[in-house]
């Protein structure tokens, strides 16, 4: 029983972290229809430029908000400068683009500060946070600072008027530009939104994961599964999506080992969890195609 | 049946057909398809012309690259003429070079008669496709990228399962043995696989051709470009969907049993996602819904991560940069100096251009 | 027809007179190897998975640079040449038939990976090419029957698991084993020989889980295994995963005798980022000196690696023990090719290979000497044991090999 509560919460930890990226994910594609392959790569680059400050002397949250700021920066400027001139290229073109910066931000960022993996530090106490023995302060602070910025992202695409333009933006463009709003623009915003996020994720995952050039080479394919469990299109349904695909995850091993235990013979193990968790999640998707809280969108033909 | 789901990643590709070269209209195999395979057939016999250019290692390397084609040009099949996005054809890929390893290692007279293991690693991966593409049938667009996605990474895995290590050899691999010429033909053991890679090259290129120019090819670019719309005409969108599926999977399939024999020796290692990305690069490189574009492609895949070292080592070299532009980095950016230059891939550039020549 | 006849008869006299002319200076070259160069073919992952290995490649690169600066081997320089594989074994094959084949090396240095190397076994054995000292540490490289051109280098892991296991047995009391496994080829290796060592104790291994290099964390196994009440635990995980079980399993308050691969020795690379407060206590087995290591900073040879690190890898991490790694590995390379002489004909090179006697490599451990014969393709055969204490490791008991256990 002990063990089981200590899968769980380790999923939610878990969770919270693909949760992070799967929030990245959702932003580039709300704004845009794209699933950014790159996304993953991008957060591990800002997360280097935190560490990178830490390094010269800056304390924890100065480095983060600086990282933010400039990840920011550099996901408006990555849309700008790289895929402006390809807006009307097709889909799977772009793709090839996003594995073409994929490559680039691993390879630059490993002959910069090499591939030994570093040390992130945690900014949570370690005394006053967390439950004792089930889920530790970080892996808390993990969760919380989820939370946060998914709220942040609400407020912001419900109550202002930019989040609104950027939503209009991204559900009709041809409307959008007639009303005034700067659709470019936006997709651009969109984007650095995204790289912002995805510098939070970064940050965060890092304490766990340490930080190395492929640090979320796996985590990029859990968020992506959240996120399209939860639904693609909304932030809220991503990030619980997120953290279901954690606990999934930590339970097929689970139920596995009871197999095993009770029966002697071994069925399914750590080897194959990855495995089962995807089979369940495809299952539900092709039982609910737009994901568990995702908009039904429905085409004119 | 109203379409729920974005369908936006179907048009896309629909447009990129459009403007793509199209040969399905085309009434016969153009002549230059014929020069090309001409000339590959003469190609070994140049060694005694030029030794050091025609070398069995560069050879070899060719063999590399009909391989890649060959599963490229399944995954254009899917992808590029019937509109499903695949990003997890290195599993086909990675069955039918196991269903050959485990064939030739497992069965004691198999060595001799390799050649079985094609058409074994076919039928294989067509079910397994087919199979495949009845769940896909409810996904679309990015969602089926994620379950392909899945597939590619999901199939490594079960290679080390526990119950099938037996077949599998776990993490350990297989190691097999190169197939030697037959009839004592005085022929090495790359030229022997050079052609018998060529062979099958062409063999499936022409089949590819033949289903795409009838009925059925135009069928499934129906569906392709407008689902409904093939729909109400009457076409069985979900059987035309899951038996492309299964076509598409076992051309990929035969692939991996051709790179079993030639690289002799399979491990869950060679398998590893990098090999799916690197066939739908070799896809879009290529041009999606062109034939001609999957052979580009093939050679591409190869071609370009060899050229990306070599002009590495030149930055490095020979430029003097004070930094360490690293071979994956220059593939990076030589991807996206592609798609700037040729957005449609190599082969809807090369149409462009020769459209704009001819004015 | 005429012209391709012409031009194999004319291949065939310039081979002649170049054998002939090499006899009559009493010089023996093959492939690779002329008065002036010997070229060393040599594959890597600077991509790919496995790339924090990538510097590897390049210290051996710096390491040959070093070498040529001082006039090269008996006034030949050494040209060497290092293609990057991916960590994927067909693109490995591809690499090294180029080596080969088109590029003609004298040899193929170590060559980094277990499925990699599979992947050209046969092919260098067939060839005949020597394909010396392979960075991995599987057991297969030292079968000089069946593949007499192959060799390794370092400790194979069947040997080090295998003398932590007889550690085990003798050292803790009704011991009860936790391990936790890479799912892979290397971590088989590991348990295989961990298998052995136990023998008809097998049964005190309580639980054996895996995880895959894809998986973010490995928190949930070391649930499993802190709830199977283990009291031994065997870390079979590279740095990353290593260090995150470190954690977790003092996050979890689990305290057992905890037992790290050597892959994972590294202070910097695991320790450290695992926090030194996690980490106290943890036995490894070692042979090679850890650049952290302050006991080794008056050691001269330290020092000359230390020198060479600032002359050739200016701005490199000076505490990543794979630099300590290539420039051992390049020594011997290089005290092969000096035994070589001016026979630098492959079978000649691989006689040398097999002949080393005692020969100290610089940075080993003091007590591990380097000795093989034509029928021990073991170059490296021994490890120490020693335990973690404050910020580094310290050695304790004999030099250990798998003779001794």
């Amino acid at each position: 029983m002990e063990q089981l509560m200590q899968q769980v919460v380790s999923g939610l930890a878990n969770g919270a972290i693909y949760a992070c990226v799967a929030l990245a994910l959702v932003m580039i594609f709300v704004s845009t229809d794209h699933i950014n392959f790159a996304q993953g790569e991008m957060a591990m680059f800002s997360t280097y430029i935190a560490w990178q400050l830490m390094q010269w002397g800056a304390g924890f949250w100065p480095a983060f908000f600086i990282a933010i700021a400039v990840s920011f920066v550099g996901g408006l400027t990555i849309e700008r400068v790289i895929l402006r001139p390809l807006h009307t290229a097709p889909v799977l073109s772009i793709v090839v683009v996003f594995i073409g910066l994929l490559a680039i931000c691993n390879s630059i960022a490993g002959s910069v500060w090499s591939y030994l993996i570093k040390e992130f530090p945690s900014p949570f106490p370690k005394d006053t946070f967390g439950l004792a023995g089930l889920i530790g302060p970080h892996q808390f602070g993990v969760v919380l600072v989820t939370i946060v910025v998914l709220s942040l992202l609400f407020v912001f695409f419900r109550f202002t008027p930019l989040g609104l333009a950027m939503r209009a933006a991204a559900q009709n463009p041809v409307s959008a530009r007639l009303a005034g709003v700067r659709v470019d623009w936006m997709l651009a915003l969109g984007w650095g939104l995204a790289a912002a996020v995805g510098a939070v994720a970064g940050t965060m995952v890092a304490h766990i994961v340490y930080l190395d050039p492929n640090m979320m080479g796996g985590i990029l394919l859990y968020a992506f599964a959240g996120a399209l469990l939860g639904g693609i299109s909304n932030p809220g349904g991503a990030v619980l999506g997120g953290f279901m695909v954690g606990v999934l995850e930590n339970l097929v091993a689970f139920i596995g080992n009871a197999i095993e235990k009770s029966f002697g013979v071994y069925i399914i193990g750590n080897g194959e969890k990855l495995t089962v968790a995807l089979i369940i999640v495809i299952t539900v998707l092709t039982v609910k195609p737009s994901g568990l809280f995702g908009r039904v969108v429905v085409k004119r033909v | 049946m109203a379409t729920t789901e974005t369908a936006a990643a179907a048009d896309a590709v629909a447009r990129q057909a459009a403007t793509a070269e199209p040969p399905a209209r085309a009434a016969a195999v153009k002549p230059w398809v014929w020069a090309v395979v001409a000339v590959a057939f003469v190609l070994p016999l140049l060694k005694f012309v030029i030794p050091g250019v025609i070398s069995d290692y560069r050879l070899f390397v060719i063999s590399t690259m009909m391989i890649a084609a060959i599963a490229v040009l399944g995954l254009n099949l899917l992808t590029g003429f019937n509109g499903q996005i695949s990003l997890g054809h290195g599993a086909f890929y990675a069955v039918g070079a196991y269903t050959a390893a485990v064939m030739l290692d497992k069965i004691s007279w198999m060595p001799d008669y390799y050649f079985l293991t094609i058409p074994a690693a076919a039928v294989m991966c067509f079910v397994v496709g087919y199979l495949f593409g009845l769940p896909a049938l409810r996904l679309e667009g990015h969602y089926l990228a994620l379950a392909t996605f899945a597939l590619a990474l999901a199939v490594p895995q079960l290679l080390k399962y526990k119950w099938l290590e037996g077949l599998t050899g776990g993490v350990q691999g297989v190691v097999l043995l190169k197939p030697s010429p037959p009839f004592g033909l005085p022929l090495s053991e790359d030229q022997w696989l050079y052609y018998y890679i060529l062979v099958i090259m062409v063999a499936l290129y022409f089949i590819a051709f033949n289903i795409l120019r009838g009925r059925n090819g135009r069928a499934m670019m129906a569906i392709r470009d407008h689902q409904m719309a093939a729909d109400t005409m009457g076409i069985d969108t979900a059987q035309y969907k899951t038996v492309t599926f299964g076509i598409s999977a076992a051309y990929t399939g035969i692939a991996g049993a051709l790179s079993a024999s030639a690289i002799a020796y399979v491990a869950p290692d060679s398998f590893g996602f990098f090999l799916s990305i690197s066939l739908l690069i070799g896809l879009v490189v290529g041009g999606v819904a062109s034939l001609a574009g999957s052979i580009i492609g093939g050679v591409f895949t190869v071609l370009v991560q060899n050229s990306a070292q070599a002009l590495s080592k030149f930055v490095k070299n020979d430029l003097g940069l004070p930094f360490d532009l690293s071979a994956y980095a220059v593939y990076g950016i030589l991807l996206l100096i592609l798609m700037y230059v040729m957005p449609l891939g190599i082969a809807g550039g090369i149409v462009m251009a020769w459209r704009r020549l001819r004015g | 027809m005429a012209t391709s006849r012409r031009g194999f008869v004319g291949g065939m006299s310039a081979a002649v007179v170049f054998s002939g002319g090499a006899a009559f200076a009493q010089k023996k070259y093959d492939d690779g190897a002329t008065d002036t160069e010997i070229k060393i073919g040599h594959t890597n992952p600077y991509s790919g998975p496995a790339s924090a290995y990538g510097v590897i490649g390049k210290g051996i690169e710096a390491y040959w640079k070093m070498v040529n600066d001082k006039g090269g081997i008996n006034g030949r320089k050494v040209k060497f040449v290092s293609l990057d594989d991916g960590y994927s074994p067909p693109k490995t094959v591809e690499m090294v038939r180029q080596l080969v084949e088109q590029e003609k090396v004298l040899c193929v240095f170590n060559t980094l990976g277990t499925p990699t190397n599979t992947a050209i076994h046969r092919y260098m054995n067939q060839r005949k090419v020597p394909h010396l000292f392979v960075a991995t540490g599987a057991s297969k490289w030292g079968k000089p029957k069946e593949f007499p051109w192959t060799m390794g280098f370092q400790p194979d892991y069947h040997t080090e698991a295998a003398i932590y296991a007889k550690h085990i047995l003798a050292n803790v009391k009704d011991p009860k084993i936790a391990v936790l496994m890479q799912n892979d080829d290397y971590g088989k290796d590991y348990w295989e020989g961990f298998k052995d060592g136990l023998g008809k104790d097998i049964n005190k291994v309580v639980r054996h889980v895996t995880y895959e290099v894809t998986d973010p964390t490995v928190d949930s196994q070391v649930i499993q295994l802190k709830d199977s009440g283990a009291n031994v635990f065997f870390n079979i995980a590279i740095p990353k995963f290593a260090a995150q079980a470190i954690r977790k399993a003092a996050d979890l308050n689990w305290k057992p005798v905890h037992y790290l691969n050597n892959v994972s020795s590294s202070v910097a690379s695991t320790l450290k980022p695992a926090g030194y407060d996690n980490s106290q206590g943890i036995i490894t087995g070692l042979w090679l000196m850890d650049p952290t290591d302050k006991q080794w900073n008056d050691h001269p040879e330290m020092k000359t690696w230390r020198e060479w690190m600032a002359k050739y890898m200016p701005g490199a991490n000076t505490e990543d023990g794979n630099y300590i790694y290539a420039y051992a590995v390049s020594t011997l390379m290089l005290e092969t090719l000096k035994k070589a002489g001016d026979t630098l004909t492959r079978e000649n090179l691989m006689k040398q290979a097999a002949s080393h006697q005692k020969l100290r490599v610089p940075l080993v451990l003091p007590g591990i000497t380097v000795s093989t014969s034509p029928t021990d393709f073991y170059p490296v055969q021994a490890i120490r044991l020693a335990r973690f204490k404050g910020e580094t490791w310290e050695l304790f008991g004999d030099v250990l090999s798998a003779e001794s256990t």
